[in-house]
């Protein structure tokens, strides 16, 4: 590109005075409105925040001095700092991963529109999008649903959540929770309470005494009957529990592992010793698992972060494809040719080539990422908001919304400003030099 | 079985013929290429269904009666689609804000996107093609503005705007966003001015055009691309906008964007008006990015100088 345009030299005097004052109608609108709405608040914020809130006082750099020491703007500069840090290096990552493998694919096409997308949508959409896919409760966040589904896979679901022992019925139940009955005798009862409505399968049968007989053996029931009923005895109506798992451990050591029947009876071959106890583990009693709170203060910078991805990741493929395929092919194929692994020539060869428009990239997220103030606005609920601030939105926080500082709020324009100007100089300079 | 299917099928059980002239890989090789290529599609796959779930998860909660959307997540409602309405729909547009918030909506983005266009293509060509004192000093300052955060402009433009007594009004907010597009919308339209052939304006000028009718009737034709992508981006950024309107439009301008952010209230409770909203709102930058890829894209490669 150049900067200097070709132009006609052979104008007369007259009419190149012509041409100039047709050449102001042309510019001066666009020039006028840039100067009032954009050059002038740059001067206007500066001076601004060299006052105090009301506008009449002169406080000099207090604000800025304010602006790093107060505690809600420290948590957005750190915000900031976390932002600029992680975001823009995950977004160039995934264009350049996407770029290169939808290169080896049929529906590459398909799949760049659909990741390419969001790009359109507001960050109000997407915020709302997003507050959906991260809520907490499994039964509506698709995130933590996805999560509790893989959990459960892997893992038992606690049978009996928030279940215990009756109070001075002889178990007792340790800081960790596991129900122990310390017992060297061959026949245990396991009284609980605490098992929420609903809980009890529909399978629970009325409870039977334990089997006896040679080894351990006992019963596991609901210490609870409508209308009375003595605690700790197996009275008449009470229901066995099933399901629940029983260990019998010898000097701390398990030594044998069983699940209860319908009934709520179990039993163990090994004989009983006098080191010997019957334990209930607290896998049986634990809240199941409900997946992460995302939407809460330690995952929220991390949550706002991903759906930014989701929103920027199809530009930074876009622009990365672009200059792949502007990529001289010889050296890959004589690398191939070679011998060298799909990896080797992507780090080695197509990476070092595609340095430029991989910069390209990543100052203009840099430059996106330090002014984010919708996306965090919108997804992080109003008790978390403190803990996802960032520059931007402190700013309007403190000059609009309620602050209604607008000197301090100034401050924070300026330095908003400031971290922006090396990028305007280099943008500047990189004029300046093409032009040559 | 016909003969002749049995005939076509036949050559299958045959070795295929290594095809001459091309050397046939070992077999882990190929293997390896195999995997390497159902790994690739495995990926992008995995991809594909992260990046269409929350999109599609709107639009299926965005259809959901309030009463059946607290029981469970918008998943089951695949399995179960007779729970499926447009009742939030036509709730939403039978009357009331959100019809008047669209509306706003429209009498912001299509003004200031015509504006800035206008605006643009007039400064982009002089600065390309006319003679004036200062021209390339003035364009490099115009470059330094591509990166000014519109954050900067909120407290200053308010008070002017307040001076002026547009502040809270549709036209403030056109104003704003006229302001902050027209850097890189001018940035835009010179470069692309630049690119038209010397001679082709020097011959119109020869011809006895004036530089208006040079502009209007070759440039900006032959430029036809660059605005199309220029329109494209700025309508969206301006119907997209949230923050700016927040600020500058008055409880009779919002648009419906603000509207929504209004609505959000501690999550869950009000999907019924936030999801059909949040889909509105979308549904048209994705009609005009459907429609109009290519000048999106390259809106999108040149805002990448930014």
């Amino acid at each position: 590109m150049s900067l200097r345009s070709p132009r006609s030299g052979r104008a007369s005097g007259g009419a190149l005075r012509r041409h100039r004052g047709l050449a102001l109608l042309f510019v001066l609108p666009a020039l006028l409105l840039l100067g009032a709405l954009v050059v002038y608040p740059i001067g206007y914020s500066v001076a601004r925040s060299l006052f105090d809130a009301s506008g009449h006082r002169f406080v000099g750099l207090d604000n800025y001095g304010t602006a790093f020491t107060d505690h809600a703007t420290l948590t957005a500069v750190r915000n900031n700092a976390i932002w600029v840090a992680v975001a823009p290096a995950l977004v160039t990552a995934i264009g350049l991963v996407f770029a290169v493998l939808t290169e080896k694919i049929r529906w590459a096409t398909a799949f760049k529109l659909l990741v390419f997308m969001p790009m359109a949508i507001s960050f109000l959409a997407a915020g709302i999008i997003f507050r959906t896919v991260y809520d907490a409760d499994p039964h509506r966040g698709v995130l933590n649903a996805a999560a509790v589904a893989v959990h459960d896979t892997f893992n038992d679901r606690p049978t009996y959540p928030g279940a215990h022992p009756r109070p001075s019925t002889g178990l007792d139940q340790a800081q960790d929770g596991d129900v122990t009955a310390p017992t060297s005798t061959r026949v245990v009862l396991l009284p609980l309470v605490g098992v929420q409505p609903g809980a009890l399968p529909a399978t629970a049968r009325t409870a039977q005494e334990p089997a006896g007989g040679d080894g351990v053996s006992g019963t596991v029931f609901l210490d609870f009957v409508p209308g009375g009923g003595h605690p700790g005895r197996l009275d008449a109506g009470k229901k066995g529990l099933p399901g629940v798992t029983v260990q019998l451990r010898d000097g701390g050591r398990t030594v044998a592992t069983t699940t209860t029947a319908d009934d709520g009876t179990f039993r163990f071959g090994a004989a009983p010793s006098a080191t010997t106890s019957v334990v209930m583990p607290a896998a049986n009693f634990a809240a199941p698992y409900r997946g992460i709170d995302w939407l809460g203060p330690a995952f929220i910078t991390p949550a706002v972060i991903g759906a930014y991805i989701w929103i920027w990741a199809g530009f930074a493929m876009v622009i990365i494809a672009g200059g792949l395929a502007n990529l001289p092919r010889e050296t890959i194929e004589a690398a191939r040719i070679d011998g060298a692994g799909e990896w080797q020539i992507l780090r080695r060869i197509t990476v070092p080539q595609l340095a430029p428009v991989l910069g390209v990239v990543f100052i203009t997220m840099v430059i996106n990422v330090m002014k984010i103030f919708d996306l965090v606005y919108i997804i992080a609920p109003g008790p978390v908001q403190q803990d996802a601030s960032v520059l931007a939105l402190r700013l309007y926080l403190v000059s609009f919304g309620g602050g209604n500082d607008q000197g301090l709020g100034s401050a924070l324009s300026v330095l908003l400003l400031l971290l922006v100007v090396p990028v305007m100089l280099l943008n500047v300079r990189r004029f300046r030099g093409s032009r040559a | 079985m016909t003969t002749t299917q049995a005939a076509q099928s036949a050559p299958t059980t045959v070795p295929a013929p290594v095809p001459a002239g091309r050397p046939t890989l070992p077999l882990t090789t190929r293997l390896a290429a195999l995997t390497r290529s159902g790994l690739v599609q495995a990926v992008l796959t995995v991809a594909a269904v992260a990046w269409l779930v929350p999109t599609v998860g709107l639009l299926v909660s965005s259809l959901r009666p309030k009463q059946v959307a607290v029981t469970g997540g918008w998943w089951t409602a695949v399995t179960e689609p007779a729970q499926l309405t447009l009742q939030n729909y036509t709730a939403l547009l039978g009357g009331g804000d959100v019809p008047k918030a669209l509306w706003n909506t429209v009498l912001i983005s299509v003004p200031a996107t015509l504006l800035t266009v206008a605006l643009a293509a007039g400064a982009g060509y002089a600065f390309a093609w006319m003679r004036f004192p200062g021209r390339d000093a003035v364009f490099l300052g115009v470059v330094g503005l591509l990166v000014v955060p519109v954050q900067v402009g909120l407290i200053p433009v308010a008070k002017l705007e307040g001076a002026v007594g547009v502040f809270g009004t549709i036209p403030g907010v056109v104003l704003f966003h006229v302001g902050y597009g027209l850097p890189f919308a001018v940035f835009l339209m010179r470069n692309h001015f630049l690119e038209i052939p010397a001679e082709l304006l020097e011959a119109a000028r020869m011809d006895g055009c004036g530089e208006w009718r040079t502009f209007r009737t070759l440039a900006l034709p032959l430029a036809a691309p660059a605005v199309a992508s220029l329109c494209i981006f700025q309508f969206l950024w301006v119907w997209n906008d949230m923050l700016v309107a927040l600020i500058f439009a008055g409880n009779d301008s919002q648009p419906l964007t603000v509207y929504l952010q209004s609505q959000m209230r501690q999550f869950g409770s009000n999907m019924d008006i936030l999801a059909p909203g949040a889909f509105l709102s979308l549904l048209v930058p994705v009609v005009v990015f459907l429609c109009f890829q290519r000048f999106f894209i390259q809106g999108a490669m040149a805002g990448s100088v930014k």
